[in-house]
């Protein structure tokens, strides 16, 4: 008979243990392991049922903080082990949410399954919008406190904030900056048919062109509507330059949007898809950036995570690559950024939720992973010591953008428009590009008429 | 007492039989009733709730999360519009376009590969044991690995097109996977590639079904093999014919991992099928309602099939 001895107490008191912390029921015994292994199982049952109604019954501090990310890929991974560490030496274990897939998709369909289903992470990857709509429908948790403290306001540049602060609330911490107004050139190849690095639109195709004829594959790019956009974002700014981008793109000013400029910029963009390879269709982005490293390509236009492809394959900035903007943006930085959104836990892992906030927004943490990840650190006043050529110019560009207004959000990645609009707009430009849409005019109407329905 | 003793024994035994046979039968009576409770709460809920559900969804506003604003019809104006969308196409008008042709161009391949192999391997040939399983196998694959082996095969800078140029073949041009007007035709290929061997097996078990007799009396008669397939075996296939096509036609219409695994969406989105344009609308354009409008109209699709078989079926057997 000694299966039955427990109290009724004790009995709720493990429900509540094990249903809040599956796998760390022995944590709260007060007194002795032996009899607490024993109803784990009958208690178990029960909590599948009580779960819901005591979920909130928990005072003690669960150190453990549970993360959904998508970050997996090697120079990721290893970026975001500093902040394991970090987290760790201050006694908080790591959960990773398990992701099928692997993806940022599949990561963002997990993610509203478990939001629906009321069992938030304590944080998730999150781009732009995501975080403003979680944030509206009142699940994102209030980082204020800490935010003060630390004195976000002043570091993390306004345009960041925008996503990161809901209703005066900070909700979100971002990682990261990245910009997508590059260019990534070979530098061998660059000298090989004697070119410079182009200033200027017909610099660019001038530039093409001489690697055409030299029979190198001039543009690297993969047909996948994403990066089509993410390089028609830096079209649109070179061809109608910053007052403009933002106009059409940030503000989505139907006029601009009509505009003969627009047209232009479709035009331009016709233009540069007939140097890329007949092969690129589907191609992802890093076997695009992979062609230029290998010198079997000139240049890809991408976002500045294609650093952290040279720098995985040991490439030196400056006499391996070079980085110049995209020619006719210097001065403008088209952003988007990685961020940690913050859901509304409950209170008992409120703690570690505010110690993975601050370690993320630390000027050590922003250093060592963005140096990894090739990006930017989201908070100005992080020294740039560690960082390579382009790093350094990234952050100098990102001060200088912050201050003379010219930071604005990535369309194609999510941070010019809410998704539904950003992912009508990749659609019309990959029609574009592979040509289901042939003229620019016709581009022009169908963008218009997108964003209509998707709005 | 011993006249007691040993009635009791027999009343009891009298009173448990008369208990016993009916709570037995009772629980006889009623136990594929209660194991089937379970899977029958599951599905009236899980199947069936949600086709509600989602119905619902396609009236009301949603768009990242499901949302009760009541929208009208709204979701399905937008559909319909879209539907006629040809130039440039609307990522609706090549989903359907695309369903339309797939859907045609899969079942009459597989219903015709499937025929001709099971008529040529059912010519008493030797061997025949290992062949079967050879076409069958193809079916054993799921849709993702068909679909990640058949995007290697097909793309022209890794498969066949660059393997023939190697050989010294190189006018050899083969670029359909990355081409916008016939990404949809390689999604029929591999389809094809997988599914005939299942319906060479159908078919198989069709005319091993086939009495010896009726076919010997029409060799008698001096049919020659041509006319005793057209005129006698294929006839007698029908209702082979008619499983092997609801099985397609559902498989075709369902058809989503394939199109993903092999050509994530195709150029400009030129592979979708409506379900792909259900998943992307739902879940990744944030347009819950047109997603869900979306489905209820592959839903309907699928009914238009299934529902005439039904009641065929049903009309037979109560015959």
């Amino acid at each position: 008979m000694e299966e039955f001895p427990e109290s009724q107490e004790q009995l709720s008191g493990e429900m509540t243990a094990s249903a809040i912390m599956p796998g760390h029921a022995g944590f709260l015994d007060p007194n002795g392991r032996m009899g607490m292994r024993r109803t784990i199982l009958k208690a178990a049952a029960a909590a599948l049922l009580l779960a819901p109604m005591i979920g909130a019954a928990q005072a003690q501090e669960v150190k453990e903080v549970q993360m959904l990310h998508w970050w997996t890929s090697g120079g990721e991974a290893a970026a975001l082990n500093v902040l394991k560490e970090d987290l760790s030496k201050e006694g908080y274990a790591w959960k990773d949410v398990p992701v099928a897939g692997g993806g940022g998709d599949a990561a963002m369909t997990a993610l509203k399954a478990m939001v629906s289903a009321g069992n938030y992470p304590t944080a998730s990857q999150m781009l732009g919008y995501s975080v403003l709509d979680y944030a509206q429908e009142g699940v994102m948790g209030d980082l204020t406190e800490a935010a003060k403290k630390e004195g976000w306001d002043k570091a993390v540049p306004a345009a960041l904030q925008k996503f990161a602060v809901y209703d005066g609330k900070w909700v979100a911490a971002p990682v990261n900056v990245h910009s997508v107004n590059w260019l990534w050139i070979s530098k061998p190849v660059l000298d090989k048919i004697g070119g410079t690095e182009p200033k200027t639109m017909d610099e660019l195709f001038a530039l093409l062109d001489k690697a055409k004829t030299a029979g190198v594959i001039p543009l690297a790019l993969g047909g996948q509507n994403w990066q089509e956009a993410t390089m028609f974002d830096s079209v649109v700014l070179s061809t109608g330059g910053p007052e403009f981008y933002k106009k059409a793109m940030n503000d989505l000013d139907m006029e601009s949007l009509k505009s003969d400029t627009m047209k232009k910029s479709f035009d331009n963009l016709a233009k540069l898809v007939t140097y890329v390879d007949p092969n690129f269709s589907g191609r992802d982005w890093n076997l695009a950036t992979a062609m230029v490293i290998k010198g079997d390509a000139l240049m890809q236009v991408m976002g500045d995570w294609a650093k952290g492809e040279f720098v995985a394959a040991k490439k030196t900035a400056g006499t391996d690559f070079v980085c110049p903007r995209f020619p006719g943006t210097d001065g403008s930085v088209i952003y988007n950024s990685d961020m940690f959104g913050m859901f509304n836990v409950p209170e008992d892992r409120k703690a570690a939720q505010v110690a993975l906030a601050t370690a993320t927004l630390s000027k050590s943490f922003q250093s060592a992973f963005n140096v990894v990840k090739g990006s930017v650190p989201a908070r100005t006043d992080v020294p740039d010591t560690d960082f390579d050529a382009c790093g350094k110019k990234g952050i100098a560009d990102l001060k200088s953008a912050d201050s003379g207004g010219t930071l604005f959000g990535s369309l194609a990645q999510g941070y010019g428009a809410p998704p539904a609009i950003a992912n009508a707009y990749k659609d019309v430009v990959s029609k574009f590009v592979h040509g289901q849409i042939t003229s620019s005019e016709d581009a022009v109407t169908q963008l218009v008429q997108a964003i209509e329905d998707a709005q | 007492m011993s006249s007691v003793a040993t009635t009791r024994p027999v009343l009891t035994a009298e009173r448990d039989e008369g208990i016993r046979p009916t709570v037995r039968s009772r629980l006889q009576e009623a136990l594929p009733k209660i194991v089937l409770a379970p899977s029958f709460a599951a599905i009236v809920v899980f199947v069936y709730g949600f086709i509600l559900w989602t119905a619902y969804l396609s009236f009301t506003t949603s768009k990242a999360f499901p949302s009760t604003n009541w929208d009208g019809l709204r979701s399905y104006e937008k559909l319909w519009r879209w539907t006629f969308e040809s130039s440039p196409p609307s990522s609706w008008y090549t989903s359907i376009t695309n369903m339309g042709i797939f859907g045609f161009l899969y079942v009459f391949f597989c219903l015709a590969i499937g025929l001709g192999l099971a008529i040529l391997l059912d010519q008493k040939i030797r061997g025949e044991g290992v062949l079967r399983p050879i076409y069958l196998y193809p079916m054993a694959l799921s849709f993702i690995v068909t679909g990640v082996a058949w995007k290697w095969f097909l793309d022209p800078g890794l498969g066949l097109e660059q393997t023939l140029h190697n050989l010294g073949w190189t006018s050899f041009h083969f670029d359909w996977i990355k081409n916008k007007d016939f990404v949809i035709y390689t999604v029929v290929i591999a389809g094809v590639w997988q599914a005939s061997g299942f319906v060479m097996a159908m078919f198989l078990a069709g005319l091993r079904g086939i009495d010896g007799e009726i076919m010997k009396a029409a060799q008698i008669d001096g049919a020659s093999p041509l006319q005793l397939y057209r005129r006698i075996i294929i006839p007698l296939l029908r209702p082979v014919f008619l499983s092997a096509f609801i099985v397609l036609a559902h498989m075709a219409i369902k058809s989503y991992d394939l199109v993903v695994a092999l050509t994530s969406g195709g150029p400009g989105g030129s592979a979708w099928l409506p379900s792909n344009f259900m998943y992307e609308y739902t879940f990744k354009r944030n347009q819950m309602a047109v997603g869900s409008a979306s489905a209820i109209i592959m839903l309907m699709g699928i009914s238009a099939i299934i529902v005439p078989y039904l009641y065929s079926e049903l009309r037979e057997k109560s015959r």
